[in-house]
């Protein structure tokens, strides 16, 4: 137990490349307070629950209206234009018509429900099939079915429609866009409410992480002021904290995609089944790698302002006594 | 190395803990402080770790005068200081080795080297052997030998105690005291207060007693000014046995 001048000699505290110390020192500190969140299991497993809830909702109801907003665009994709013809065109004209439209690049494909057909249709479906049998002449006029082209965009769609409307044989164009807009429209409140509502949550969860790590910081009190004491800087103390609030949001977020993920297992059946009824390829869209990164990423920061907001507040107030 | 110009310290409510205090402490030297609870040893320990700042005067360790450092520079002034407390303040949820790792990690040193002076400190307390154990596995003595290779870990050129053998009994605090001379051997300034003075006088080394804030003895005083930061090795103040 002698002392030797060489092991109590003042010397410069030697240091193997600051770059690597820095790494490893935060790495440490990052498995220490994942110990520490692994050691109080059922605690840290409400904490990292309720962040996992409070960021899934938003990301449910965004991943909703995602596949309405699909879905309306499909519809989009779909509508078809009814240009009803003038009462005193004949057959023939009608077919020559439907030709000439048919050749256009803006038009996928035109098809032609003569008067008669439209009458007997109707006959057979609205069931006033012997009344109808009554009338002197076909009220219905020839009818074009035109399916817009793929290639369309919104302003080429208006521009077709008017060039239809405006053929000297043509007596009306319709195109039932009106509650397909309705729907969007409402897609967007809806999108603006959820926007506004995760960013009460996302506050909600920098409050459950702020109020964790303050608990948190009381706890190790005397630890913090014996660190202190011995020369840590306030970012000595602070930096198991603020890896506290990463882990927590991390984990969170981790749940939160899972509970995503099981809860569009859940309506998987559903949605076939409403698949089947229109007999359509119809099927969910699910959180892409981009949005279940940036689920995380929101988790981690929101974690890191939380345990930020705490620790810069307590942190400076202890002070060795 | 440490030196107090006419320091006062006054504490809100009126009464001074320190009241014009000047004394030096020279490169090398071992000095105690003594006096009564509440003569001003731990105010005196509290202005040169920063703990406190002075009402008034100045305190310079080692060349720095404190009231020149600022708030944020603190931590990294305190690192160059070795303490050790009454109540040892180790942390009780980690091993003795990671307790006395524990400024070298603030400091940023190297895990390999960490380890290898932390084994080096532990010997030289004579606890090499518990590293892994926790504290509160230790006596009361064992502890504050982890307090100390704590405090000396980082190699200090001062060291400041307060009552670091207050919680000991009489064969433990020896033992101590000898930890802390054998240090002294090698160069390390050491300012230990105590009110030990049975076993102050066992050591022969320099007392500084305090009374009311104030140097007990003034012809002492002027002993220490004579001095001038010279160590004072071969008078009779500062012999060593």
């Amino acid at each position: 137990m002698a002392v030797t001048r060489h092991s109590v000699a003042v010397a410069p505290v030697r240091s193997s490349g600051p770059v690597k110390i820095w790494f490893t020192r935060h790495v440490s500190t990052a498995l220490g307070s994942l110990g520490r969140i692994v050691r109080q299991p059922f605690a840290s497993l409400m904490i990292i629950l309720v962040i996992a809830v409070t960021l899934a909702l938003p990301a449910a109801l965004s991943l909703a209206v995602k596949n309405f907003a699909a879905i309306s665009g499909s519809w989009d994709d779909a509508l078809d234009f009814s240009v009803f013809l003038r009462d005193d065109l004949s057959i023939s004209e009608a077919q020559g018509l439907a030709r000439l439209i048919g050749q256009r690049a803006d038009v996928e494909a035109v098809r032609l429900i003569s008067a008669d057909d439209a009458l007997r249709e109707f006959k057979q479906q609205s069931g006033f099939g012997d009344a109808l049998d009554h009338l002197a002449e076909n009220p219905l006029p020839h009818t074009l079915i035109v399916r817009p082209s793929g290639a369309n965009t919104g302003q080429s769609m208006n521009l077709l429609r008017e060039e239809l409307q405006n053929l000297p044989e043509t007596d009306l164009v319709q195109l039932d866009t009106d509650w397909v807009q309705r729907f969007q429209a409402i897609l967007d409140i809806a999108r603006q409410i959820i926007l506004i509502g995760s960013m009460l949550l996302g506050l909600a969860i920098i409050i459950i992480i702020g109020n964790t790590i303050r608990l948190d910081i009381q706890n190790r009190r005397d630890e913090i002021e014996v660190t202190k004491l011995i020369g840590a800087s306030n970012a000595f103390v602070r930096r198991p904290f603020l890896w506290g609030g990463f882990w927590y949001g991390l984990f969170g977020a981790l749940l939160a995609l899972g509970l995503v993920q099981y809860g569009l297992y859940l309506l998987r059946p559903t949605v076939a089944r409403l698949a089947g009824l229109y007999q359509s390829g119809l099927s969910m869209l699910t959180l892409d790698a981009a949005e279940s990164l940036g689920i995380i990423g929101i988790g981690i920061l929101l974690g890191l302002v939380g345990s930020w907001s705490a620790a810069a507040r307590h942190m400076r107030a202890i002070e060795p006594r | 190395m440490i030196r107090l110009e006419t320091v006062t310290k006054r504490y809100p409510g009126g009464q001074d803990a320190l009241s014009g205090l000047t004394l030096s402490v020279a490169k090398g030297e071992m000095v105690f402080v003594t006096g009564h609870s509440g003569a001003g040893k731990s105010t005196l320990l509290r202005l040169i770790a920063l703990i406190e700042r002075p009402t008034s005067g100045q305190v310079i360790v080692d060349g720095q005068n404190t009231r020149r450092v600022r708030r944020r520079k603190i931590p990294k002034y305190r690192r160059q200081l070795g303490m050790v407390f009454q109540d040892h303040k180790l942390l009780y949820d980690r091993p003795v080795a990671d307790n006395v790792a524990l400024p070298l990690i603030i400091a940023g040193v190297g895990h390999r080297e960490a380890h290898r002076r932390v084994r080096a400190a532990l010997d030289q307390v004579g606890l090499l052997h518990k590293e892994k154990r926790t504290p509160e596995t230790l006596s009361a003595g064992e502890q504050q030998r982890v307090g100390i290779a704590r405090a000396i870990v980082t190699r200090p050129k001062v060291l400041i105690a307060d009552e670091p053998t207050g919680n000991l009994d009489p064969d433990l605090s020896l033992e101590v005291m000898r930890i802390f001379r054998r240090f002294n051997e090698v160069g390390v300034t050491l300012l230990i207060a105590s009110h030990d003075i049975a076993l102050i006088d066992k050591l022969g080394c320099r007392r500084i007693a305090l009374e009311n804030g104030r140097l007990q003895d003034e012809f002492e005083d002027e002993l220490v000014m004579d001095f001038g930061g010279q160590p004072p090795g071969g008078t009779e103040h500062g012999q060593w046995p």
